[in-house]
């Protein structure tokens, strides 16, 4: 019974949000002219195809990723904005450094991979520095890096300095990475499934262990639950902090790795920009909770995946960028007042429990 | 201490006489390098005139930053509200010309305000989660409407049609003057000429109208009864309220005004600068607008300061990458300075890094020609960081901005 | 005489706990009356009764000799009374003027603030009652004296003629002090009354005209200075009961568990916390550290915990010398914590109670092996602390900030003394909790005691530390001032050499 009411109340907030999503965008709909039913319908019959999913789970991947390290980021009251920046700058490290080297594949992919890993922590690390030592605000530095982290690369990707020129003029791009340095794809449902996918799994799982069965987790969660108190325990609190917008950084790093590893094989400016809002956006949604944020991860990639179909029933596709933006707000505000339930609820269970035994142990004693 | 001591800087920096010498001595010193390296586009009428049509969008997002923050809010949506200012500017001007547009987008950006008002102040989640959203929000919302109204309108998804001009205007007689004064090249006269010709010339009426904002908003923030409890808002939110003043219904109207002005930098964007929407053509100006909010030290003066700035650095990109060399030679002089006031004061650390900041861009500026597009792009940004790095100390933000606050509960 | 303030018979009630009872007090106008009491004796209470903060169950309230009910501080403003706060109410980013006249602002044209008749009005203020404060100063550059100057002329300002100082002294070094009571003389010879509220008994003998004794949530006595002596003032205060009889004492044994060696604490500007402090405490001892408030406790606890580094001289802790070891070594050989402030310090409050179980203890055995956290020993553990230290909670499932005070720090002294630890620091331990749990605590350090624990016990509770005191050390300004056996030393003149003063 008592966990039935802790499940209930764990998936009201979600369920409100969707529901208050649908309810708002079939508002938008009707008001457009056109059915929202038959609209949520296209959308999931697209969603559902099956070189549709494959190309779904691929991006979920990515988008996993750089949930998880939003996520690592929350855990220390952390706003990681910063994501963007650091997976661009670390895939297309790794993608010279593995342009560049010829090791063997048991070498080479590792050594591609913790490129990527060491330059987003590096990067992560900047703010995470001017966080802990002049206390400035994560996510304004964070938001410079990110444009400062485009300059960078648009400027490294020249061909005289470390790109080449593309085959159409514009689109500059790194040497490709010889063939050592890429991951294999399963075919599945007539797609390519990035073999990446099994990094990121690992990823999910190692985040959940680390976190809440280690101490290094408990003394970072203790530390984004109160500072003071996490000092006061004997934990470094600062390195503490430093050390988690690090983390965060060097799971940025592997963000886009699928991508790079088992498709393109080399950085360039396709690489799209945005997976910071959405990294935050499925932490959110997901509670931090890896299942949850795969979940979301999942859902968010089904939406996008599913966005042209909507074009050809004559919906702008755009709807689903709002109802994105809808949901990351319906959420948080659901979490809001369901936290304030749950916490009143708590409270009277407490009140309860000291209730009685004071009228029969305490009676007279003020 | 140390506080005590940055906070006298200021204020000598802010006192006007001193303001005036260091106008002067800014002045001098591009004169000379202009004249030192013969980049004459630096101070021409024609580049300031590009400075004010690049500053105004910042300044407006600068302002709203300032607002926000001032009441104790952080608007990282100010992007998203920009959006929505382009958006709704480009629409009403085509329907209702152009002046309707700009009060269209004012409003526009006020509604996504009073939305993260609502979501921050009045629900109490994070203000970062809702800026953000925001600026997805505003993205996604101005796509769609333009995929809703634009097509067959002359526009498309991504463009609008065309709106017309809300005119300029040029000073009669002082701006020919001016300008063939600016031509001779005679050390200060022709720059001080050169920058004031492009201040009186061909000046858009939006231009002025849109910077009207910044004296309106310095007499509300330091004259009025509404800007001091605002102040005060962002300050010390519970002394605020324990002295009778309502902190919610405060920070709901300023975040409309926040709101509204960044709205307007936005519809400025499309029909000023550009006569239309395009999709994504705010580039950021909104996060440029907060550096600028920082850059400024939180006052609408310094605001002001950082958006020239930051305008100036993009108005010189576009129009001659010399030029933006040549301003490295400030950057020098000014790290070097730097070093020098601190070695007076015995900070060896703060001496070497000013001259070894020094040092490194002079290297650069002998070895290159230019400086790369890229580097002008984030040049905003690396300052801020900078800024942020080397004088938090010096930085008054308000204190309990980003803070959340509820009514009853202390702290 | 025209009387300022009357209260009579005024009663209020928390659930548990009676914070004032039966509380009379009569103030003259333009005199300076002086309301002291230990911590909890209802000071505070009583103080917000008075402001409209807080609402009485009975009793009436009378001013300027008309009786009146005040429902909110607005109320209290409007019947002339100021409230000074203890806790300064100003913003730093803001001039003194701006400071002073937010929320009562003198207008023109309807929108703008008239400021030069709000300078007018501070001006003529800082004149008639002499304060030494610059309307356009910021008051970030402004020191703890100035800004309590701004805080009573913001007060004046709103036109009060009663002016509550909420402890005023707690901050102030003795010029500044002395300072203070200029003003309030001036102010006094101006007409107004003012209510100062303390636990300096000195402080109190040199200002107060008249001076209630509150202990208890009573008023147990109004006395005059000139008729009384601060011996009487401390036998009202903490009454003439005695300790209660101690436990059978065990003789310490060698070993010392603390050693603070000559050891001075500076802050980054050379300002001094602590001076040459020598301390030392054995196994099997509870040394008391008496003292008032802010006399240089926590910067003595975060030492010996090796968060701040002495300056000169030298701490060992458990053996450890802090200048080396890190605080979590220093933690793991063996120093519980109960932390004045436990919500901020002692627990996570968003935590459940098993993980708040594991915070101090996550990298030693039973709890962890270093690397992972054992869960299972964290319930088990805890279960063991609510039963043995009667935790009321449903399960140790509850968010620690769901349980009240009392329970929470049950729980945290529970937590601290789980696998006896060779040390025991222990800041307030009882304060702001039940009778209950105060017995159950005590009981519990008694116990370690005897099991062989050096205990540090920080109290501002005299009741507490000769309770449990084997030897009481008074701190008085950073310095230790004396060593006092409670066995032979009389609650009065512990209270005298926590003002200082040497017993001969």
């Amino acid at each position: 019974m008592k966990k039935l009411n802790k499940l209930f109340w764990a998936l009201a907030a979600p369920v409100a949000a969707i529901l208050f999503t649908l309810i708002f965008v079939s508002i938008i709909l009707l008001f457009k002219g056109a059915n929202p039913l038959s609209t949520f319908q296209l959308i999931a019959t697209y969603g559902s195809q099956s070189d549709n999913i494959v190309a779904e789970l691929n991006q979920t991947v990515a988008y996993y990723l750089a949930g998880v390290a939003a996520a690592i980021g929350f855990k220390m009251l952390l706003f990681n904005i910063g994501i963007d920046g650091q997976y661009r700058l670390a895939i297309f490290m790794a993608a010279v450094v593995g342009g560049a080297t010829h090791l063997p594949s048991y070498l080479e992919v590792p050594l591609i991979i913790l490129t990527g890993m060491v330059v987003g922590a590096l990067w992560a690390s900047i703010s995470g520095y001017l966080k802990v030592k002049r206390n400035i605000s994560e996510v304004i530095s964070n938001i410079m890096l990110n444009t400062i982290a485009s300059g960078l690369i648009i400027y490294l990707l020249q061909p005289s300095r470390l790109g080449l020129k593309g085959k159409s003029s514009d689109n500059l791009s790194t040497p490709l990475i010889p063939s050592s340095g890429s991951l294999p794809t399963f075919h599945i449902f007539g797609g390519e499934l990035y073999s990446f996918g099994l990094v990121a799994i690992a990823v999910g799982i190692l985040y959940w262990i680390v976190l809440n069965k280690s101490v290094f987790g408990f003394n970072l969660r203790a530390t984004g639950m109160s500072f003071r108190a996490a000092r006061a325990s004997g934990v470094n609190a600062p390195r503490m902090v430093f050390i988690t917008m690090a983390l965060s950084g060097g799971i940025a790093g592997l963000t886009g790795m699928g991508e790079l590893l088992c498709n393109t094989h080399t950085y360039s400016l396709a690489f799209p920009t945005g997976y910071a809002l959405t990294g935050l956006a499925l932490a959110l949604l997901g509670r931090s909770n890896p299942i949850g944020i795969a979940i979301a991860a999942f859902f968010w990639s089904f939406l996008e995946q599913a966005a042209p179909a909507l074009d050809l029933e004559g919906v702008p596709k755009e709807i689903v960028m709002m109802m994105q933006g809808t949901i990351i707000l319906a959420t948080v505000t659901a979490y809001e007042v369901v936290k304030r339930i749950t916490r009143r609820q708590q409270q009277r269970l407490v009140g309860a429990a000291d209730a009685p035994r004071v009228e029969v142990g305490q009676k007279g004693d003020k | 201490m140390s506080t005590l001591k940055g906070n006298r800087l200021w204020k000598i920096i802010t006192s006007p006489s001193r303001m005036m010498l260091t106008v002067a001595a800014i002045i001098i010193l591009i004169s000379l390098i202009r004249q030192f390296t013969g980049v004459d586009d630096i101070t021409s009428p024609g580049a300031t005139g590009a400075t004010i049509r690049f500053t105004i969008p910042i300044l407006m997002a600068g302002l709203g930053g300032l607002w926000a923050e001032r009441s104790g809010v952080i608007n990282i949506g100010l992007e998203g509200m920009m959006i929505l200012g382009t958006w709704f500017g480009a629409w009403f001007g085509f329907l209702y010309g152009p002046w309707v547009g700009i009060f269209a987008g004012a409003v526009g950006g006020a509604i996504a305000g009073l939305l993260h008002a609502f979501l921050t102040v009045r629900v109490g989640i994070d203000q970062a989660v809702s800026g953000l959203a925001i600026n997805l929000l505003g993205a996604g919302t101005a796509r769609f409407l333009s995929g809703v109204f634009f097509i067959g309108k002359g526009g498309d998804v991504n463009i609008s049609p065309q709106v017309s001009s809300t005119g300029s205007f040029t000073v009669p007689g002082l701006s020919p003057l001016l300008t063939t004064l600016a031509h001779k090249h005679i050390l200060v006269i022709s720059d001080i000429a050169g920058v004031s010709a492009g201040l009186v010339t061909k000046i858009n009426w939006a231009s002025l109208v849109m910077f009207l904002a910044l004296p309106i908003t310095a007499w509300i923030l330091w004259k009025t009864r509404f800007g001091l409890r605002m102040r005060f808002c962002g300050e010390n939110p519970v002394a605020a309220e324990s002295l009778g003043v309502n902190v919610y219904r405060t920070r709901f109207i300023a975040m409309a005004v926040s709101g509204a002005l960044a709205g307007l930098g936005g519809a400025y964007i499309s029909i000023v600068s550009t006569g239309n929407y395009l999709e994504g053509q705010t580039a950021g100006r909104g996060y440029i607008g907060l550096a600028a909010v920082i850059f400024g030290n939180w006052t609408p003066v310094g605001v002001l300061g950082g958006s020239v700035l930051f305008g100036l650095t993009d108005a010189l990109r576009v129009r001659q990458s010399t030029s933006v060399h040549a301003l490295l030679l400030v950057v020098i002089v000014l790290a070097g300075v730097y070093g020098l006031t601190k070695l007076r004061k015995k900070d060896w650390k703060g001496f070497i890094t000013g001259i070894l900041i020094a040092v490194l861009v002079l290297a650069y500026y002998m070895i290159n020609k230019t400086v790369p597009d890229e580097f002008v792009t984030f040049f905003p940004n690396l300052t801020t960081i900078l800024v942020l790095a080397f004088l938090s100390q010096r930085l008054r933000p308000p204190a309990m901005a980003g803070a959340p606050y509820r009514k009853g509960e202390e702290g | 005489m025209s009387l300022a303030i009357e209260l009579m018979g005024i009663e209020k009630n928390y659930p548990g706990v009676v914070a004032n009872h039966d509380v009379d007090i009569t103030i003259e106008k333009g005199n300076i009356h002086a309301i002291i009491g230990e911590n909890g004796a209802g000071k505070s209470t009583l103080m917000k009764i008075l402001y409209g903060m807080v609402k009485p169950d009975s009793g009436t309230i009378s001013i300027f000799e008309s009786p009146v009910t005040i429902k909110s501080p607005q109320d209290a403003i409007g019947l002339g009374i100021g409230m000074v706060h203890q806790h300064f109410m100003l913003a730093d980013n803001a001039t003194v003027l701006e400071n002073i006249v937010l929320g009562s602002e003198p207008m023109k044209a309807k929108v703008v603030v008239d400021y030069a008749k709000a300078r007018e009005n501070l001006e003529n203020i800082i004149k008639t009652y002499g304060l030494d404060i610059n309307p356009d100063d910021l008051v970030a550059d402004l020191g703890v004296g100035f800004r309590q100057r701004v805080e009573i002329a913001k007060v004046l300002f709103r036109g009060a003629k009663i002016l509550i100082l909420d402890e005023p002294t707690a901050v102030l070094v003795p010029q500044e002090v002395d300072e203070l009571f200029k003003n309030l003389k001036v102010l006094t010879a101006n007409g107004l009354t003012i209510i100062f509220i303390s636990h300096k008994l000195d402080e109190v003998m040199a200002i107060a005209d008249s001076i209630s004794v509150m202990r208890r949530g009573t008023t147990v006595a109004e006395l005059v200075p000139s008729k009384t002596n601060k011996k009487e003032l401390a036998e009202y205060m903490i009454g003439g009961e005695l300790p209660a009889p101690r436990p059978a004492t065990t003789k310490p044994r060698e070993e010392k568990v603390l050693v603070v060696k000559d050891a001075s604490l500076n802050d980054r500007t050379g300002r001094e916390f602590l001076h040459s402090i020598n301390l030392e405490i054995h196994a099997g001892e509870i040394l008391g550290l008496a003292g008032v408030e802010g006399n240089g406790q926590d910067e003595l606890i975060e030492m010996i915990m090796g968060l701040e580094k002495p300056s000169s001289g030298s701490v060992h802790t458990v053996g450890l010398d802090t200048n080396v070891s890190s605080l979590r070594e220093i933690r793991d050989h063996g120093v519980g914590y109960i932390p004045q402030d436990r919500q901020r310090d002692g627990l996570l409050m968003a935590a459940p109670l098993w993980e708040n179980r594991i915070l101090g203890h996550q990298e030693t055995k039973p709890m962890s092996n270093g690397l992972w956290i054992d869960k299972g020993a964290a319930k088990k553990d805890s279960e063991r602390i609510i039963e043995e230290f009667d935790v009321r909670t449903p399960s140790n499932n509850v968010m620690a900030s769901a349980l009240s005070g009392g329970n929470q720090q049950k729980f945290i002294v529970g937590r601290e003394m789980s696998g006896d630890p060779k040390m025991l620091i222990a800041a307030q331990p009882t304060r702001g909790v039940d009778v209950g749990a105060q017995a159950i605590i005590w009981d519990h350090i008694i116990e370690a005691r005897l099991n062989g624990t050096g205990v540090l016990l920080v109290s501002a509770d005299l009741d507490e530390l000769f309770k449990l005191s084997d030897r009481i050390a008074v701190i008085f300004r950073g310095t230790i001032v004396d060593y006092l056996d409670p066995r032979t030393t009389t609650p009065e003149q512990l209270g005298l050499a926590m003002t200082g003063e040497k017993i001969a």
